[in-house]
């Protein structure tokens, strides 16, 4: 099976592009998409193959780009919309929550949602308190709307496909500094199912659970670990709705730890629901509470300084897992 | 003041804007500022000619691309500049950076980057004058993009239905990031939108400081006196990027050149002289003290301290 290295941006684009040419009813929808390649380039190149009529630029409106794409994938299309930022998600939230996400359990299951809408979250460029939000876990409050956040290259492909061929509204949550990482993907058709997790590394001792741009933090952090005699155990979730209940559970009653790493901040967002699944389902298995490592309760603010003790570093995550194992 | 020296005023504060632009640009360039920038060359006429007449005591709400109306508004050149690199003299304590520079002191909330966001917070601050029985006025500054957002609708609609003080200036510069306002609008002039709520609206030539400030004036004395809001729509160029990165691929070269020739400072400078509102030395003399004023504002940044680490919890909430 020839491999080939790829940026996370390069790995969404190909599934983008792939998708668009197996499936005609696929088409992009969102702000500056076309010509401009979008706000972090993902989409570029794309118009050319594929033209104005299914790479569609919009007026800065992104209730009517959500809405659009519910609206055109309830009478048989596949769009993918983009929301240039993860902060302009508040704009179009009634359309995500109250219809893309309610419509077919209010139509008694009469009907269907099958659309996808990207949005990169993420602090970590200085563009400060409206440009680097990390609202993903409201949306995972949401019964009928599917939640993935994938971290390499490889699964981000993997996944938007499945997402685009999944006949329920997901949301597909991309992070502003992995764009530009690298990884391996294979060269011919694959998907990396929703609703499954990934270890990405063996451990013993604890179990770091991550997904997103936490994913290679907490894999830097088991690195640092490793040579203090600690075997973290890195658990990517990969989506959060649905949840790979029982990876996480396995991994617990082995290393008897757990803690959960994830930017948004601490209070009320996912990370809680991991801990109370593994309080509920694997409290006997446990040496020491589950703890959360979240960002701090503020917003994001531009001082990189600042900005850089809002959200868990490597250095963070390696403190944090040594006062809780020593 | 005398005719000539609000031109001369004009001037000055329109040189001030594009040279800080200018300034700021090369800092980011030689990766000293963190973030990134949106730049209002260009657009100074429109900043300095809504603006020039505001009290103190008025109110201006500003966008992603703000630096223009917060210099116009009287926001400390010391405190934006410090807000660029981050520092804890920054009019945002350096919370804020280069897209929400502001100062409430004179009457500058912290520019909204939301776009569309900032129109009815306008509506508030216009509601509130008038509960409070004031003549203040709200300018509220948006783009041509914005204009498709909600928002804008639900804010003019309110403004007009509450009679409220607040003078909407739609910087339309043509495009909103790379996308040109004639691909996602049916209709021609933005002004043409205030019809629908009943709200007056005038087109403007955002070029000509002078025709900016005339129409700024009667907008002005309008709310001032209780007959409610008003539109202008300013059309102008930016003669940047969007922002930092952007290489304006999606723009003809002869369109950028026809605006280009259309330089609001350019053409002022030259009224001035052929008017012999000033001469050449004189000129320079104000020119060489704007220059020396931003250096100086860069030295004050660069000297001043970063925020400590326990500022990053504060300010979340007030009392705290
Ligand atoms: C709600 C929202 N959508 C999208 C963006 C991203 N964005 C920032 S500026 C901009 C273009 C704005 O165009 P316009 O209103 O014409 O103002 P200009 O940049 O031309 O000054 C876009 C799309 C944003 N900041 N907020
Ligand atoms: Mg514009």
């Amino acid at each position: 099976m020839p491999n080939k290295t790829v940026t996370y941006a390069e790995a969404i684009r190909e599934a983008l592009r792939e998708e668009m040419r197996r499936d005609p009813a696929v088409f992009l929808i969102g702000e500056d998409i076309g010509v401009y390649g979008g706000a972090f380039g993902v989409t570029q190149g794309l118009i050319e193959e594929f033209g104005e009529e299914r790479v569609i630029d919009t007026p800065i409106s992104e209730a009517a780009i959500a809405g659009a794409a519910i609206g055109a994938s309830l009478v048989g299309m596949r769009p993918v919309a983009e929301i240039m930022f993860f902060d302009f998600m508040t704009l179009c939230a009634d359309q995500v929550v109250n219809q893309a996400a309610k419509i077919r359990f209010m139509f008694g299951g009469k009907a269907k949602v099958p659309m996808v809408l990207r949005s990169p979250v993420g602090s970590g460029t200085g563009a400060a308190g409206h440009h680097s939000g990390s609202l993903e876990s409201w949306f995972t409050h949401i019964p009928g709307l599917k939640v993935v956040a994938p971290a390499t290259p490889y699964d981000a492909k993997g996944l938007l496909k499945s997402a685009i061929r999944d006949d329920n509204p997901v949301l597909f949550v991309e992070h502003k500094l992995l764009y530009r990482t690298k990884g391996e993907i294979p060269e011919e058709d694959y998907q990396i199912p929703i609703g499954k997790g990934e270890i990405k590394h063996q451990g013993k001792d604890v179990t770091l659970i991550a997904y997103s741009i936490m994913v290679p933090r907490s894999l830097e952090a088991a690195k640092i670990l490793a040579q203090q005699g600690i075997e973290a155990e890195v658990l990517d979730l990969r989506s959060l709705r649905p949840l790979d209940e029982e990876l996480i559970l396995q991994s617990v009653r082995k290393t008897n730890r757990a803690m959960v790493i994830y930017e948004p901040s601490k209070f009320g967002a996912f990370g809680a629901e991991i801990a109370a699944l593994i309080m509920e389902k694997a409290f006997d298995y446990l040496d020491a509470p589950v703890i959360r490592l979240g960002g701090e309760e503020m917003p994001p603010p531009y001082n990189p300084n600042l900005e850089k003790k809002l959200v868990p570093q490597v250095e963070d995550i390696v403190r944090s897992v040594r006062e809780m194992v020593i | 003041m005398e005719q000539k020296e609000r031109i001369l005023k004009m001037y000055e504060m329109m040189y001030l804007i594009r040279k800080y632009e200018e300034r700021v640009n090369s800092l980011f360039l030689q990766g000293i500022l963190p973030g990134t920038i949106h730049q209002s060359l260009g657009q100074e006429a429109c900043a300095v000619g809504m603006l020039f007449d505001l009290e103190a005591n008025d109110y201006v709400v500003s966008t992603h691309r703000p630096a223009g109306h917060a210099l116009a508004k009287g926001v400390p050149l010391r405190s934006m500049m410090a807000e660029m690199f981050g520092k804890s003299t920054g009019c945002c304590r350096g919370k804020g950076g280069s897209m929400h520079v502001g100062d409430i002191r004179v009457g500058m909330p912290p520019a909204i980057a939301i776009v569309g966001g900032g129109l009815p917070i306008a509506v508030g601050l216009g509601l509130a004058c008038k509960m409070k029985g004031t003549d203040r006025v709200v300018i509220c500054f948006f783009g041509d993009g914005a204009s498709n957002e909600g928002a804008f609708h639900e804010a003019l609609n309110g403004a007009a239905i509450w009679n409220l003080p607040v003078i909407f200036a739609c910087e339309n510069n043509l495009y909103a990031a790379s996308t040109r306002v004639d691909k996602v609008m049916k209709i021609e002039h933005i002004a043409e939108r205030a019809s629908a709520y009943g709200i007056p609206s005038r087109i403007v030539d955002g070029m000509d400081v002078l025709k900016v400030n005339e129409e700024a004036r009667m907008a002005i004395e309008r709310a001032r006196n209780g007959k409610g809001p008003t539109l202008l729509e300013l059309k102008t160029y930016r003669f940047c990027g969007h922002s930092r990165t952007d290489s304006c691929r999606y723009r003809d070269k002869k369109e950028e050149e026809h605006w280009r020739s259309r330089d609001p400072i350019h053409n002022l400078r030259s009224h001035i002289l052929q008017e012999h509102i000033a001469d050449e030395e004189s000129l320079q003399v104000l020119e060489n003290q704007v220059l020396e004023d931003i250096e100086e504002s860069v030295q004050y940044a660069l000297s001043s301290p970063d925020p400590e680490p326990e500022e990053a919890l504060k300010h979340v909430f007030y009392g705290e």
